[in-house]
């Protein structure tokens, strides 16, 4: 029902996720954010149950800035990767696990940008793109197709929105808008909300 | 438990359908949907509670799920209207229940699912949102109040809770309503219905508020419409509609309204 992307550059992360709160069959909301921003240069993506996407991601997040604070510099995307990663795994066991699935996306000074795809049975997978969710099947194809590494930001946009055209396209539930969000040296921006005008 | 004394001859199992923190909502519709309840008087839910019911399918407990309640924000504050009608199965426990609670003289919260969950959860909030005004001197704001009690009833989660309701009120950033869950959900938004009857009352007020900038009147009004055919589709919601509006001076019951006076009372304007 839900659906996160990602897509990385050669310098830059491209992340979109669907707007649609839903509970049952009805839409309680839609314009919910489902980023969250971890720091300056990371934004987790997350999806899954109820309650538990907000919890994991909120305690993810804080953790993240304490870390900032104690030590004076933040966690690398792929150390933030990996810390996410050990507590779904520490929880995954426990009486309390975490049903979400996510998406970590980052730019690193040394490394450059990164796209880490993480699911709920706690599998951590450094990927050039990335998707979540029941559209993952129509779009995956069109990304395994049409993606290369030196993607410009403008093409990646186009593939991104190919993707959000098969949705429309294809899959049964209305996914009305979504958040778009791009990493790159100078931070995260906002490009732009994609509205789908309708199914071809 | 008192109330089990009185229904005596009505007996709510709590049947574990295998599926582990299936929760709120889904269990709501399927039991409203009448997909999953026995016949007679027995309700079924489809509750899964992971530790092991030393009561078993003994425990009586009024639940209600079957219920409508709504809120919406408008120009001028929100508007809360909800039903009063709870019911066992097919039988109809009482008409007149107060599905709206009263945190403080600024917040509102409504109840849908569980009565004894709701009213003692909130009564709960209640007192850390007082807590919350005397350390900080200032009142709390309804982001937090529902922040509070949304991670309140995370810690029990997946253990049988059920509860669906709206935190209504106003604070220094304007009207606020969110819906918290014993899911784990919370959300903010505009408008709002919970219950077996909430997707009646959702074509209305979704319908009437297109027209923008409502009067209080006329906001009333279509709280008061919505519940109203709600409670003429939905067998399990009805009794008489209880209007709250939020302002910026804190909440007023605007009114209590019997449905069959207002069925009447619209069927003389449509003549």
């Amino acid at each position: 029902m839900e659906y996160l992307i990602g897509i990385q550059g050669q310098d830059f992360v491209l992340v979109a996720a669907d707007n649609v709160a839903a509970h049952s069959i009805v839409k309680m909301k839609q314009d919910q954010d489902k980023m969250f921003k971890l720091s300056d240069k990371i934004l987790l993506l997350c999806v899954g149950e109820a309650g538990d996407t907000v919890q994991f991601a909120e305690y993810i997040q804080k953790n993240i800035q304490l870390y900032k604070m104690r030590n004076g510099y933040e966690l690398s995307p792929t150390a933030a990767a990996n810390f996410t990663r050990k507590n779904l795994a520490d929880y995954l066991r426990s009486r309390t696990p975490y049903h979400v699935n996510l998406l970590l996306a980052g730019f690193d000074e040394t490394d450059g940008p990164g796209l880490y795809y993480m699911d709920h049975l706690s599998a951590l997978a450094k990927a050039p793109f990335a998707a979540h969710g029941h559209g993952a099947y129509l779009t995956l194809s069109i990304l395994d197709r049409y993606y290369r590494p030196d993607l410009t930001r403008d093409e990646a946009m186009d593939l991104l929105k190919k993707c959000i055209e098969e949705l429309n396209h294809r899959f049964i539930l209305n996914l009305p808008s979504f958040s778009v969000r791009l990493i790159d040296k100078d931070g995260t921006h906002d490009p732009e909300k994609l509205i789908p005008v309708g199914a071809k | 438990m008192a109330l089990a004394s009185v229904l005596q001859s009505e007996s709510v199992d709590f049947s574990n359908y295998g599926r582990q923190r299936h929760g709120f909502a889904s269990g709501l519709y399927e039991a409203e949907l009448g997909l999953e309840s026995v016949g007679g008087d027995r309700l079924s839910f489809a509750l899964s509670t992971s530790c092991s019911n030393e009561d078993g399918p003994d425990r009586k407990i009024e639940f209600l799920h079957g219920t409508t309640t709504l809120a919406f924000k408008f120009q001028h504050g929100v508007i809360v209207a909800v039903d009063s009608r709870a019911t066992a199965g097919s039988y109809i426990a009482s008409q007149t229940v107060k599905k709206v609670i009263e945190i403080n003289p600024y917040l509102l919260g409504t109840m849908a699912g569980g009565a004894a969950d709701c009213s003692f959860w909130e009564r709960l909030l209640a007192r850390q949102c007082r807590v919350y005004e005397l350390r900080n001197k200032e009142r709390i704001s309804v982001a937090a109040a529902s922040k509070l009690l949304a991670n309140m009833v995370y810690q029990y989660k997946g253990m049988g809770l059920s509860m669906g309701t709206m935190v209504c009120g106003w604070d220094k950033t304007g009207p606020g309503l969110y819906y918290v869950d014993s899911e784990g959900n919370r959300v903010c938004g505009d408008l709002f219905a919970v219950g077996s009857g909430s997707m009646y009352a959702y074509g209305i007020v979704d319908s009437g508020l297109k027209q923008k900038d409502l009067t209080v009147e006329e906001a009333c009004d279509l709280g008061r419409r919505a519940i109203y055919q709600a409670t003429y589709r939905d067998a399990y919601s009805g009794g008489q509609v209880n209007l709250y509006h939020v302002h910026s001076e804190g909440w007023t019951r605007v009114s209590q309204s019997d449905v069959l006076m207002l069925h009447q009372q619209y069927q003389a304007e449509k003549a």
